[in-house]
């Protein structure tokens, strides 16, 4: 590991200047930056440790909920107003990762996790993009079975592995962000980039800018939801596939949708298309089959990878 | 500010690139928390923070600065822990490797299991407390891997350290 000096951030004010200075990354719960720097992928030479801002969760004047940044990941999933109103994002984190890795991991360090494949982590022996960009893919034509079949670029077909940002796609989040020049709330859809041929560009953040909060709105498909993961192994696996769903029905028809899908892109995917396929039909299982195939039909597998 | 090792005052490291697993088993002589894989995927590591299960491996020591670290020793300090009693009662060990982890991490979620905190197999997320059943302590154990495949064993002394509770 390349040496580093770390320090806590006391606030978010504190956090953005910290975070300012050359060289530095802002510091969750660790499961994922540590072992990104213990693999030589990543060399901060300073850490901010973040995990002291708001972990606040509570409900907003418009019906929502509030959660703050440093809020661990199972405090959000057993969290009574986040079990009550948006069971679908209790269920989403309880998919992810183990209950030792719930407990470090930050709502900040989970969105911001790298969007990743193995070979991106294999620094001493993979060619990747994404590490360097311009050298080469190594995953093309190796082991692509977690890699992306929608939205993926030519220089990169890493999957975004978070179970809970699709939850936090399908019930629209909006994600607060603490720059130099203020304040400023991005659409969780907008929050991710597509990878084209800078895939080392992950999301709409600039330097030094810092999640405080992701905000709920009122939901009108979170009650009636499922949240669905195929792994590997029964738990304690990345997703091969996961998928977000809620509907509400009116006069036995779709009246609203939300979909997304997990572990099949680079960012956490909403299916806008399947939704459109599906709003104003009768809930029948040919109109789902139908919905899935309007979303998949611009899906491009890679070998290993069946649609 | 100290990190409280199973409750004594240990100054946190100068260099903050050691692990809380290295300053346990290198500086401390801890040797109860094992390494396996170093990287967060197999739960050997396994400690409890501030009374919570954590991973050791990914946690840098200086985070653990000002808070309370738990390891297998302090769970033992005072004879036999009940549950270190059951994994021998139900065989829940083989080789022995993984079951400093699974212990830290059992103790812990019997905790979260009081506090009525749900598990992704719990259908009822809006009910309070969970009852703990087979596959919920499969679900929530399945942090700790045991390469032995004691898995059985160690489910059945987990249960049966729960049911003496509850009696
Ligand atoms: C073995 C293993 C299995 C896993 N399995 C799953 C799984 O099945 N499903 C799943 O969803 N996840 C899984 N994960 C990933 C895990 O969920 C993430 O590592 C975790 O959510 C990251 O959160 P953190 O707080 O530890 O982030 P950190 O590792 O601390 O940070 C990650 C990134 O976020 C940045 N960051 C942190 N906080 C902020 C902030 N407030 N503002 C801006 N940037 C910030 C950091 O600079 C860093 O770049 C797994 C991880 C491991 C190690
Ligand atoms: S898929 Fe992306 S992250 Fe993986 S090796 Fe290729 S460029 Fe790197
Ligand atoms: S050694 Fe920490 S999880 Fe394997
Ligand atoms: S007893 Fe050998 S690894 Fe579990």
């Amino acid at each position: 590991m390349t040496p580093f000096d770390y320090s806590r951030a006391a606030s978010a004010a504190d956090a953005l200047r910290l975070a300012g200075q050359s060289g530095a990354m802002l510091l969750g719960g660790g499961t994922n930056l540590v072992d990104l720097m213990r693999k030589g992928v990543e060399r901060p030479t300073r850490l901010v440790d973040v995990t002291g801002l708001s972990r606040e969760i509570a409900e907003t004047p418009e019906g929502g909920v509030t959660i703050g940044a440093a809020a661990r990941n199972s405090a959000v999933a057993a969290h009574p107003l986040i079990r009550a109103h948006y069971p679908m994002l209790s269920r989403a984190i309880l998919a992810g990762a183990s209950a030792q890795i719930r407990n470090m991991a930050t709502v900040g360090g989970n969105l911001m996790q790298r969007t990743r494949c193995a070979y991106f982590a294999d620094a001493a022996g993979s060619r990747c993009n994404k590490r360097e960009p311009g050298s080469g893919c190594d995953a093309l034509g190796g082991f692509t079975r977690y890699h992306a079949i929608l939205g993926a670029s030519e220089a990169c077909v890493a999957t975004h592995p978070s179970d809970m940002c699709v939850a936090l796609a399908a019930l629209d989040a909006q994600v607060k962000v603490l720059g130099a020049e203020g304040e400023r709330t991005v659409p969780i859809v907008e929050f991710y980039r597509a990878p084209d041929d800078r895939p080392d560009i992950e999301t709409v953040l600039t330097p030094g800018e810092t999640i405080v909060a992701l905000e709920l709105p009122p939901s009108s498909v979170a009650a009636r939801f499922a949240y669905r993961k195929v792994r590997d192994r029964a738990s304690y696996a990345f997703a091969l596939v996961s998928v977000a769903a809620g509907v509400e029905l009116r006069n036995g028809r779709i009246e609203a949708v939300r979909i997304a899908l997990g572990g099949v892109a680079p960012r956490p995917w909403r299916a806008f298309k399947a939704e459109a396929a599906l709003r104003g039909e009768a809930p029948t299982a040919e109109a789902f089959a139908a919905a899935a195939e309007a979303e998949l039909a611009g899906a491009a597998p890679l070998p290993g990878k069946r649609v | 500010m100290a990190i409280e090792i199973n409750g004594r005052p240990v100054e946190a490291p100068r260099d903050p690139r050691v692990s809380l697993l290295d300053l346990l088993r290198e500086s401390e002589g801890l040797t109860g928390t094992k390494v396996g894989c170093n990287q967060g995927a197999c739960g050997a590591c396994t400690v409890q923070l501030d009374g919570e299960r954590v991973l050791s491996c990914l946690t840098l020591a200086v985070q653990a600065d000002g808070r309370s670290v738990t390891t297998i020793e302090g769970l033992g300090e005072n004879g036999v822990h009940p549950l270190q009693a059951a994994f021998i009662d139900h065989d829940g060990f083989q080789c022995g490797y993984c079951t400093p982890g699974q212990i830290c991490a059992a103790d812990a979620m019997l905790r979260e299991i009081e506090a009525g905190a749900p598990s992704y197999v719990t259908a009822d997320l809006s009910a309070g407390r969970t009852a703990l059943t087979r596959d919920e302590v499969r679900e929530r154990m399945s942090g700790n891997l045991c390469r032995c495949g004691a898995h059985n064993g160690i489910v059945d002394a987990i249960l049966d350290v729960a049911a003496r509770r509850a009696a």
